[in-house]
């Protein structure tokens, strides 16, 4: 080999090598921080898996806020407008978190069929939905149709 | 009346930008010199018309005028004046006006300040940035005029702005962002106007660069204001969520660092010109690609506005060609271009390249991150999102990696050098860093952490490198005050943004391994301990706002007996819409922040959920954010670039 095809063999060898390791990096980081999302219709019919990390979304339903009175523990409800959910979370929760605003979870069921969220997110424009629970309703209202 | 006028100013402005972007460029294709010499009068007047119509909309919010549906939405008589006038930019239609704006400034400014440039280069390049401002002037005025009317009858007040917006970051954060963003604009113009014209040389990399920096350092300013602001607004600490439009700002961050790399390699050395015209191409197309996340609401994000499907498609086109032109014409044409030099292994062309490798392999990890959730939307395959982790496992590796190779490039001359003297330079700094970084976790944390010994030690050795480099400038020199004038300001530039990305990386490294942070219950008299800081509840009290009613409460902070200082962190509720709003307080310090929030009442406001956090190092987060953009704009007063000024304007006169 001449050292030029020498030094380009090097060359391909080398982004060879980087490409694959950055693609290796990239595909399990992927395969292992992506959240499913889940409407609360799919919660109650079993579809979520225990244990793992989900995301689940939904409007917070009337008077199911409730307040453990000695710690930060709330509980409440949240619903696509067909099935309900309940959803334990321990923290402060957001500013527009309240009634009938549309919410997004993260974190895990429990083996009792409850949401264990270590993170609700609320938007921060009150006419903004989120498109995952707009699109879940939709469906629901043209399946009612 | 006035409404009318902007909107009158918008559609002349429209038809300006139309004939800049016709005229100049057919001219320059026939030489045609009366056409040509067209464009600069005519970005000017766009720039004025533009100019007018922004007035008029800012006149009617100053003047509260409800009868404009834009105005009646993100305004209310009530608020002060400075964010009546911020709420300007506060929502989709003005901000996309303040868009159009900095589009035809950044033409004025390059119309004015471009003597030196050849006449047609110059007609090309405005002739572009026209036809860009065709694009979004005319999308202002298809899809979202900021200037509607509620007619016959309008609200009597205004609807508010929301009130995270009611905020100084809102008067700062959106338009330094635009500058970036619209900015690359101009490189992206240079880059077409090279290629059309076939000048593809290192004058086209001269006229290019001080353009470039700046648009990237006043995008670096932008996202690190919005990381300031997202941290003492949102309340909760955090400072980057990975958010898609914060992903949507990164990008054309990272290829616009790309970017100014690899044009200094094509200015001082005549090599990789087309990878630099690319990179041209792309940073702008990933600013577009950004305000399409932003517009078309596909992705759940807290900056999303409601949305408008049509928008979006709008943006789209826009998008596509934008991209399917400028990348068509960089294929017919790029081929022909010829590097001008050789360079060997060891050199400081091949280390930026290692650097332009790293930059773009992070953008296009982000840029996949970002838009996985749609792909998998797309195919059908369920709504998903990407976590932060990813991020934060994709990124920080190779961000460390650069690092490293940042500060071997210190060390590296152009062309060509030799190993030994590499090695010679460069021991010192790496023991030195190896060893403060070892010794660092357990002198602050009293304790061994793998992760600050990583970050501590690369982030040291990006500062000793350039330390050590900048002292063997003057092994030789007579005077230091010689040397120091002798050394030109893009090298002071360098070192200053070199240095802003090893204080930034501290600065993660030690808020991300050493933040406390703890979520309370607190009545009146508790007291919790954090970090050796004791926190003292003392109850709220209701104080008003020019719009809004807020618990205030008083919370002392004492460190061994010694007061520190008292915080008075605010729940507040807006008047008009009865939002609610966390108004966090903050003890700023350079090596650590003590930071209150107040969560809800409880028990009918008998104790509060309150979260309080101690954060180190939390600042040179933003302190080298800040370094990085002011190196970017030392490098503009270097003097080659108005050397070729004053002789270009003595050659017109």
């Amino acid at each position: 080999m001449t050292p030029k095809r020498k030094k380009r063999l090097t060359i391909i060898l080398g982004l060879v090598f980087g490409t694959s390791l950055i693609v290796g990096l990239v595909m399990f980081s992927l395969s292992e921080n992506i959240n499913l999302f889940y409407s609360t219709s799919q919660i109650a019919n079993g579809e979520a898996p225990v244990g793992a990390r989900i995301r689940a979304g939904g409007m917070v339903v009337d008077n199911s806020i409730k307040r453990s009175t000695d710690s930060l523990k709330v509980q409440f409800a949240i619903t696509d407008y067909e099935k309900q959910v309940l959803v334990e979370f321990t923290g402060i929760l957001p500013d527009l978190f309240r009634e009938g605003q549309g919410i997004i979870a993260q974190g895990t069921m429990d083996a009792n069929g409850v949401f264990q969220a270590d993170e609700v997110l609320a938007k921060h424009d009150e006419n903004y939905m989120p498109p995952e629970i707009a699109e879940s309703m939709k469906k629901k209202q043209e399946a009612a149709q | 009346m006035t409404p009318e006028i902007g909107e009158f100013a918008l559609i002349i402005g429209l038809l300006l930008s139309v004939i800049l972007a016709v005229v100049p460029m057919v001219g320059a294709a026939t030489r045609n010199e009366m056409w040509m010499s067209f464009a600069k009068p005519l970005a000017l007047g766009q720039f004025l018309f533009m100019i007018i119509s922004f007035l008029c909309l800012g006149y009617a919010f100053a003047t509260d005028d409800f009868s404009v549906v834009y105005v009646a939405q993100h305004s209310n008589s009530q608020m002060p004046i400075q964010f009546k006038l911020s709420a300007i930019w506060g929502g989709h239609e003005g901000s996309l006006l303040l868009w159009a704006l900095i589009l035809c400034g950044w033409t004025f400014a390059v119309s004015r300040f471009s003597k030196a440039l050849p006449l047609d280069m110059l007609a090309r390049v405005l002739s572009i940035m026209g036809m860009v401002g065709t694009g979004f002037i005319s999308f202002l005025l298809i899809t979202s005029s900021p200037f509607a009317r509620y007619l016959p009858s309008y609200p009597a007040d205004g609807a508010d702005l929301n009130p995270l917006l009611q905020d100084f970051g809102l008067i700062v954060h959106p338009p330094m962002l635009y500058m970036g963003y619209v900015g690359f604009s101009v490189a992206f113009a240079f880059a077409l106007a090279a290629l059309l014209s076939g000048r593809m040389d290192a004058a086209w990399a001269r006229w290019s660069r001080p353009w470039t920096n700046i648009a990237w350092s006043f995008l670096g300013l932008g996202i690190t204001l919005g990381s300031w602001w997202a941290y003492y607004e949102l309340g909760w600490g955090g400072w980057w969520f990975w958010d898609p439009v914060e992903n949507a700002s990164l990008m054309p961050w990272l290829v616009g660092t790309a970017l100014v790399h690899s044009l200094a390699v094509t200015e001082k050395r005549g090599v990789f010109k087309s990878w630099t015209l690319l990179l041209a191409i792309f940073a702008f197309s990933l600013s577009l690609l950004g305000t399409f996340l932003v517009r078309s609401g596909v992705l759940t994000s807290v900056h999303a506005f409601a949305s408008d499907p049509e928008r979006g498609f709008f943006i789209l086109m826009l998008l596509a060609i934008t991209m399917g032109g400028s990348l068509t014409i960089y294929a017919l044409k790029a081929p022909s271009v010829k590097s001008e030099s050789s360079f060997s292994w060891l050199s400081r062309e091949v280390l930026l390249l290692v650097n332009n490798v790293f930059l773009t392999v992070m953008a296009v990890t982000v840029l996949l991150g970002t838009l996985y959730p749609l792909l998998i939307d797309a195919l059908g395959s369920g709504k998903i999102s990407v976590g932060p982790p990813y991020f934060n496992a994709v990124f920080v590796p190779i961000m460390g990696t650069m690092s490293i190779a940042m500060g071997i490039s210190i060390a590296v001359r152009w062309r060509e050098t030799s190993q030994e003297s590499v090695i010679k330079t460069l021991w010192l700094p790496a023991v030195v860093s190896l060893v403060i970084g070892l010794i660092f976790p357990f002198a602050y944390g009293g304790g061994f952490d793998f992760r600050v010994f990583l970050g501590m030690s690369v982030s040291l050795w990006v500062i000793s490198t350039v330390v050590r480099e900048f002292i063997s400038k003057f092994r030789n020199a007579t005077t230091i005050k010689t040397k120091l004038s002798q050394l030109s300001m893009s090298y002071y530039g360098m070192m200053v943004a070199h240095i802003g990305v090893a204080v930034t990386a501290i600065g993660i490294t030690l808020v991300s391994t050493y933040s406390e942070e703890r979520d309370m219950r607190m009545a009146k008299g508790d007291h919790v301990e954090l970090a050796g800081y004791l926190f003292t509840f003392e109850g709220t009290k209701v104080v008003k706002g020019p719009n809004y009613m807020a618990d205030q409460a008083t919370i002392v902070i004492t460190e061994d007996g010694q007061s520190v200082t008292t915080l008075h962190p605010e729940k507040r509720r807006y008047n008009v819409k009865r939002n609610m709003m966390t108004e966090a307080d903050i003890d700023a310090g350079l090596f650590r922040d003590l930071y209150v929030a107040l969560g809800e009442p409880l028990n009918n406001g008998e104790a509060w959920a309150v979260r309080v956090h101690y954060k180190p190092y939390v600042r040179w987060l933003w302190l080298g954010g800040i370094l990085m953009s002011l190196g970017g704009l030392l490098t503009v007063f270097d003097k080659r670039y108005r050397k070729k000024k004053t002789r270009g304007r003595v050659a017109n006169a």
